[in-house]
């Protein structure tokens, strides 16, 4: 790809990007949220045309129009949120758009035996007439890989391929990576997860708004350089450094149940204190938040806070006891994508901005005002709709909610997912600030070093039981966690 | 205080545009001037302004000083304004009003005998339109050869196209007050993500809950104001109730709003059978009337006064309450709006109560209008208060959606049907072209939305 080129009304989001990727190599695409990766990825897909620049495939100029003709060519993009149909079978997947059939009806048999095989070379597990929905996401990944080859695309690009994967998935997919790679395909990789890059990825393309700021092979490049050139400023430090407090607790949960998914689940997060959950994907981690917050039901348990035990039935009870949960998913469940950033930010915090049932519109402007710029959330005005928005802006302006709330007791989950390295390194600044006013923190990430980079105290959950503790989470490595969180 | 000044402005401007993107606006506009422009014609004045047309017009064509006789017909204020008028302008810049006759032709002749009496040869006579038509002017000159062969004059007419008469605007006003009524509490369900198909049978219901408690109970003919208000109440209550009940199922039960709404559809028709056993109900005094039919403020009928009313509350209630926060909120994303402490439930109840109730008011309207209830009333209601909100550019998807786009969308469904029928379109082809115009008006919604493409043919195998 040479000085490709693409603007959007009122945004040039490529400024003359260029890109080479051999056979047989996978290469890394880093950039914050914003840079232009989205763009680049689809431009090369067909799903945008470019406004100037060349796209050359072995030496041969090609003008992709629609995703359609770029498949063809040999081109498959495995997007963040899968192209698959629940009700469908892998099988059935994997073959839409492309079935074997005779005389109209789809022969099964053979159609069965070549998706048998690709799963084993592979190396998955999967029967392949198991319905998709029942797949977990790894496997359904395995199923986009799978159909990309049946395609036989010599370009794979994979956005965010392990952003809801576990430890030893990720390893599995970096096994096919590496398969993928033996065969000569060419792999276009895109993470925030500065060590999977490093340890996958062969060559490394750095984009800044719009434009390219490097590349190089992964030997030449240091972590510092590369999160330098992503953010275009010298960074000190990862993680922010905090003096770690000693800390009385303030919320309590003991006993806390819910069918498999948490059993007798009991801890406390103190006074300006972070406390880690961490484990696998399933482990109950995320429904044992849900269960504090009220968003599920729970079996058994009890919640104080300050000694006062919690009537929590719903998030509406928890909100008013000073909880707030940023939740997994910010889409599907953190923000209102087709309201503007104002309403979303004003959604809990509408009691005390208002009176009478009337909104207060302007308090409501100035209360935004505040957060905003606190915050640093860039928007063009406060009436920007939250879909337009990039992942970090979207993930702060759910912060903003909680702040404006003025909780006691902040619970995180997945704070930085999709989120760029700046926009996390402002998130993290953050965390620290409110324990340093006495808030309690309780975070849960899929990130080790960011879960060991920020907690004071770290809980590993498998199988909805906490299964044990790392009391000085800054003297711990990723390896004691995990041995907790497999068992 | 000069930075209050400039938000305040920018406020204002902000909801100018606002009003500028309702999308459908022009599309009203646009069909407004062509109606006008094809019904430009001939009208007719009457009363004041007609005296006032022909003083001037006498005045140009016989000099100063005419003499002139009116006549017009009785039992018509118009038409005495008009005698009135002529002969004081006439008078005042010194004709001669030799005669007026209000009344028959009898007294047309009466009145010629008065002015050859005065012995003044007359000029002119001005007649209103239905006088002028008598046979009595025919032979003028040899009936009444000393009166001196007046001219027989009509008041001037001039050119306007007849749809923005003001008899058409109100008949358009009060063609859609039903709909447009029903369509607000419409367009709040249907931002919430649900939909109300009992609408259409709530206002049946209403109608005939509350006729039939004026008559039965209320004293049939001698009802006071009093037991009419509180009847009409007594509907309206019974549709919130029947609202309730939908918004109950829909939410603590989960079931779909499409099938929970038709039953209910099917249930309050019934009832309103049942109670009324398929006959209208019409014994009521006639000033049950006021509200369907009277015009009490500068000749606006009351029930477009109502209507205007409920759509400011209306859109105060979407735009600058909690309230309607939270129902844009729930429509958007009812995961995180329950995760952000909205009441979920009780905001998607609301909704379909005042989608009840509001049914129920229409059905009061409707009754009103037509001095009876019956059973059958308002059939397929529903689907036009619906097409209203959609050509009104609410999505049915939920989450987004402006109530004075469901005005808008109810208004150019009126002006459609009212200016088709100045037009002389028949009745068939009226149904077709209702159906075209809200598919063109959805069509035309999406393609701008996607940027003047096919949205569905983007990236489709070929």
């Amino acid at each position: 790809m040479q000085g490709i080129e693409k603007s959007f009304p009122g945004v040039r989001a490529l400024r003359g990007v260029s890109l080479t990727l051999r056979g047989g190599e996978v290469l890394a695409l880093m950039g914050e949220n914003g840079a232009g990766k989205s763009t680049l990825i689809k431009v090369l897909a067909g799903a945008h045309l470019p406004d100037a620049g060349t796209i050359e495939l072995d030496g041969q100029p090609v003008h992709f129009r629609s995703p359609h003709e770029s498949q063809r060519a040999g081109i498959a993009v495995i997007y963040q949120e899968f192209n698959l149909i629940p009700g469908l079978s892998a099988r059935e997947n994997i073959f839409l758009g492309n079935e074997r059939s005779r005389a109209g009806f789809v022969s099964r048999g053979s159609e069965r035996a070549v998706a048998a095989e690709l799963f084993q070379r592979l190396g998955l597990a999967i029967d392949p007439e198991t319905p998709c929905r029942r797949l977990t996401i790894a496997q359904q990944q395995g199923v986009e890989i799978a159909k990309a080859l049946l395609l036989d695309a010599r370009i794979i690009v994979m956005d965010e391929p392990t952003a809801a994967l576990t430890p030893p998935e990720v390893d599995r997919l970096f096994q096919i990576i590496n398969e993928l790679r033996s065969r000569g395909i060419g792999v276009i990789y895109i993470s925030h997860r500065l060590d999977e890059v490093f340890k996958i990825a062969d060559s490394i393309t750095v984009l800044r708004d719009g434009a390219n700021v490097g590349g190089c092979t992964t030997s030449e490049m240091s972590r510092g350089k590369l999160i330098e050139m992503m953010v275009g400023r010298q960074m000190q430090d990862e993680f922010p450094r905090r003096v770690p407090a000693v800390a009385e607790p303030r919320l309590v949960v003991t006993g806390l149940r819910r069918g498999q998914a948490v059993r007798d689940v009991s801890f406390s997060v103190g006074r300006g204190e972070v406390l880690a959950l961490t484990g696998l994907v399933g482990s109950g981690r995320t429904e044992t938040a849900r269960l504090i917050f009220g968003a599920d039901e729970r079996e058994a348990g009890e919640i104080l806070l300050d000694g006062q035990r919690l009537t929590i039935r719903s998030p509406r009870d928890a909100i008013r006891n000073k909880i707030g949960l940023l939740p997994e998913d910010r889409k599907t469940q953190g923000l209102v994508l087709a309201q503007s950033a104002r309403d979303n930010f004003g959604l809990p915090n509408l009691s005390w901005l208002s009176r009478w049932g009337f909104v207060a519109l302007r308090r409501e402007s100035k209360a935004f005002a505040v957060y905003r710029d606190q915050l640093k959330i860039r928007l063009p005005n406060e009436m920007q709709r939250v879909r337009n928005l990039s992942g970090g802006n979207q993930q702060k302006i759910v912060l903003a909610k909680w702040l404006a709330r003025q909780c006691e007791v902040l619970i995180f989950d997945e704070p930085t997912r999709g989120v760029d390295v700046g926009a996390k390194y402002e998130i993290y600044l953050l965390i620290n600030q409110l324990v340093a006013e006495g808030k309690s923190v309780l975070m849960i990430s899929s990130e080790l070093p960011e879960v060991l980079g920020l907690a004071d105290r770290i809980l590993v959950m498998h199988e909805g039981r906490i299964t044990g503790e790392i009391a000085n989470a800054r003297a711990a490595t990723q390896q004691d966690i995990m041995a907790l969180a497999i068992r | 205080m000069e930075t209050e000044k400039l938000t305040t402005g920018r406020r204002v401007r902000t909801q100018f545009m606002g009003i500028v993107s309702y999308g459908m606006l022009p599309v009203l506009l646009l069909l407004c001037i062509y109606f006008s422009v094809r019904t430009y014609s001939e009208q007719q004045r009457e009363g004041a302004d007609a005296g006032r047309a022909s003083a001037a017009a006498i005045l140009k064509q016989f000099g100063p000083h005419p003499c002139v006789v009116i006549v017009a017909q009785k039992d018509s204020p118009p038409e005495a304004e008009f005698v009135t008028t002529l002969q004081q302008q006439l008078r005042s810049s010194g004709a001669t009003v030799a005669a007026t006759s209000i009344g028959d032709v009898g007294d047309a002749r009466r009145a010629l005998k008065t002015a050859v009496d005065a012995g003044k040869p007359v000029d002119v006579v001005a007649c209103t339109q239905v006088p002028a038509a008598w046979p009595l002017w025919k032979n003028l000159a040899k009936d009444w050869p000393n009166l001196g062969k007046p001219k027989i004059m009509t008041p001037p007419t001039y050119m306007w196209p007849n749809f923005l008469t003001l008899s058409n605007l109100s008949n358009i006003t009060e063609r859609i007050s039903v709909i447009a009524i029903i369509a607000i509490g419409m367009t709040m369900v249907i931002i919430t993500g649900g939909i109300d198909l009992s609408v259409g049978s709530l206002i049946a219901l209403s109608a005939v809950v509350s006729t039939l408690l004026i008559q039965n109970v209320g004293g049939g003919q001698n009802a006071t104001p009093m037991v009419m208000i509180l009847s009409s109440f007594a509907g309206i209550a019974v549709c919130g109730l029947m609202g309730l009940f939908s918004g109950a199922m829909v939410t603590v039960f989960r079931l779909p709003a499409f099938i929970v709404t038709l039953s209910m559809m099917l249930i309050a028709r019934g009832i309103a059978q049942k109670l009324t056993h398929s006959e209208a109900v019409a014994d009521v005094p006639a000033s049950y009337k006021w509200l369907g039919l009277g015009a009490d403020l500068f000749n606006i009928p009351n029930c477009v006064v109502l209507l205007l009313i409920l759509y400011a509350v209306a859109y105060v209630l979407m735009h600058y309450t909690v309230l309607g926060r939270y129902i844009y909120a729930v429509g958007g994303n009812s995961e995180a709006a329950r995760l952000s402490g909205v009441p979920v439930l009780r905001v998607i109840i609301f909704t379909y109560v005042l989608c009840g109730l509001l049914s129920g008011v229409g059905g009061v309207v409707l009754a009103s209008k037509l001095k009876s209830g019956s059973a059958n009333y308002a059939l397929m209601y529903e689907l036009y208060a619906i097409a209203a909100v959609v050509v009104g550019g609410t999505s049915l998807a939920g989450g987004e959606g402006k109530i004075l786009g469901t005005l808008i969308g109810a208004l150019i469904m009126a002006v459609i049907q009212t200016g088709m029928l100045l037009t002389n379109v028949d009745l068939d082809t009226q149904n077709i072209v209702l159906g075209v115009v809200i598919l063109l008006a959805v069509l035309f919604d999406a393609f701008k939305r996607s940027g003047f493409r096919f949205p569905g043919l983007r990236g489709e195998a070929n």
